[in-house]
């Protein structure tokens, strides 16, 4: 197994709030890692520092052997041009989908692809339907997102997310906004790119689905991973009082025994 | 004071209106186009979270929309080419009080659409590695110029009122064109009259168009 992504002693503050406080992780490839942790922990955060949406106050995050920036007076500077190269290749799907709401769904999958990635409007055209077709909404490519339900909404985000072919994916909460019924659907298309060997990272309070596709489960507490294993050990015997309360929190789900 | 209303000599002077319509016409379509294209440029600047971008557009906004359009016609036609030596003449100062003004206004209506655009969807350009100026042009204004649409086409009806204001340095159009009938024909009523009819006629429609307009974009939010 190949190292994808590697983070060392990830700093973040906003302002004085300092929200991360040192986290070392290492991702490999076609690794599903999920991260738990009660609200304000700083998950979101430390997803957006892996693909620069934030800045990382301090720290050093390599992808596939790459260091990303570069070291000048012992400080990371990143340049805004090597950073949107890096965004196109982690692909982010986010809470509230935040689908251009202009275009179509196939447009929504294309624009990425010819805009950033200068394909030839065929070729994108292709691998959008591909991407689409994995999702399951080959059939929705004309229509406008306002005409989707909350569930093909995300599933057309992570179709358009996956068109880019990133190295990794991120996650964030993707079925917090969704009606009851339709998380399952979108819960089975990440599932199943798990199963095709995707790299993944993945916030959710899905404890279902982090006990039955996670690799390893990273429990993260006031911008430190206080705990992280297979899931199949770390839901059902915590090391912490702070991640036996979190797990008491989510009583909806019952380990199986 | 009964009047004894005679539009004959405004129909029998109909070249001389004709002509001033057509300077109208002409005056109007390039300071609107200079105007409210102008203005996105100066409104994108204005947005920008670079102080050395955002101050002189905004310096700018607040000259032009803080002095009346016919004190700057008048300035650009008798103290501009003083001051820079540059040689103006009638048409080319209504045009630049005229645009500039319009800028201005059109400037703050292209900012407001602008940040009426959820933060997110500067987020999703970004996530998929779209830099600021892809996701502006690609994600952002797609949608914010529509959703001003009713407010720009608001500014090109007042465009096409200022225009007007032109005669006041002698530029041939309608209100000029009226004023000369008016002193050859001792028919100041029936002149300025027509020059308000005219200017109700074509806007008329203009107007009730975008009432249309305002409602097919409601229903397509
Ligand atoms: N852009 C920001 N500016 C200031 N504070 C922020 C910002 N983003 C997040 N925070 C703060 O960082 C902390 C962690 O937030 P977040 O990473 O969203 O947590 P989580 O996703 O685990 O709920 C919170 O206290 C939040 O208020
Ligand atoms: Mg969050």
């Amino acid at each position: 197994m190949s190292e994808i992504l590697r983070i060392e002693n990830l700093h973040k503050s906003f302002g004085d709030l300092e929200v991360l406080k040192g986290i070392d992780l290492a991702v490999q490839a076609g690794e599903t890692v999920v991260l738990l942790g009660s609200s304000g922990s700083g998950k979101s955060t430390m997803l957006r520092c892996l693909n620069f949406m934030e800045t990382p106050t301090e720290g050093k995050i390599h992808l596939n052997g790459e260091l990303i920036g570069t070291e000048r007076g012992g400080r990371m500077r990143y340049r805004e041009a090597e950073l949107c190269a890096l965004r196109a290749r982690i692909g982010m799907v986010f809470q509230h989908f935040n689908l251009f709401p202009h275009m179509t769904v196939l447009e929504n999958v294309m624009e990425g692809q010819v805009i950033v990635l200068g394909r030839g409007k065929p070729e994108a055209q292709d691998k959008a339907m591909a991407q689409l077709d994995r999702v399951g909404l080959a059939e929705k490519a004309a229509e406008y997102p306002a005409r989707l339900s909350g569930g093909q909404k995300q599933r057309v985000a992570i179709a358009r997310a996956l068109a880019m072919d990133p190295e990794v994916m991120l996650f964030d909460e993707v079925t917090s906004a969704l009606d009851p019924e339709l998380v399952g659907e979108v819960l089975k298309t990440i599932r199943q790119l798990a199963e095709d060997g995707m790299t993944m990272l993945c916030v959710t309070h899905e404890l279902g689905f982090a006990y039955h596709v996670a690799n390893r489960v990273l429990f993260l507490h006031e911008g430190t991973i206080l705990e992280q294993g297979e899931p199949q050990s770390i839901l059902k015997a915590p090391a912490t009082d702070r991640m036996s309360e979190f797990l008491e929190g989510h009583s909806l789900f019952k380990l199986p025994d | 004071m009964a009047h004894n209303w005679d539009f004959a000599t405004i129909l029998q002077n109909w070249p001389v209106l004709w002509v001033g319509i057509k300077g109208t016409v002409f005056i109007f379509v390039i300071t609107a186009i200079l105007g409210l294209g102008g203005g996105l440029i100066v409104g994108i600047a204005r947005y920008s979270k670079s102080p050395f971008v955002s101050w002189p557009a905004r310096a700018f906004v607040e000259v032009f929309r803080n002095t009346p359009v016919l004190v700057q016609i008048i300035w650009f036609y008798y103290a501009f080419p003083i001051l820079t030596g540059i040689e103006t003449d009638p048409f080319l100062a209504a045009v630049l009080g005229i645009s500039l003004n319009t800028m201005a206004f059109s400037a703050e209506i292209y900012r407001a659409g602008i940040q009426s655009i959820n933060r997110a969807q500067w987020e999703a350009g970004k996530a998929i590695g779209m830099n600021y100026n892809q996701t502006l042009r690609r994600i952002i204004l797609p949608v914010a110029v529509k959703r001003v649409l009713p407010a720009l086409t608001n500014r090109g009806i007042e465009v096409f009122k200022m225009s007007t204001l032109a005669s006041v340095v002698g530029y041939v159009e309608t209100l000029n064109q009226a004023k000369l009938i008016s002193d050859l024909n001792f028919n100041p009523i029936e002149s300025y009259t027509a020059v308000a009819v005219i200017f109700f006629v074509v806007l008329y429609p203009v107007v009730q168009g975008t009432y249309v307009l305002e409602r097919m974009l409601r229903k397509g939010d």
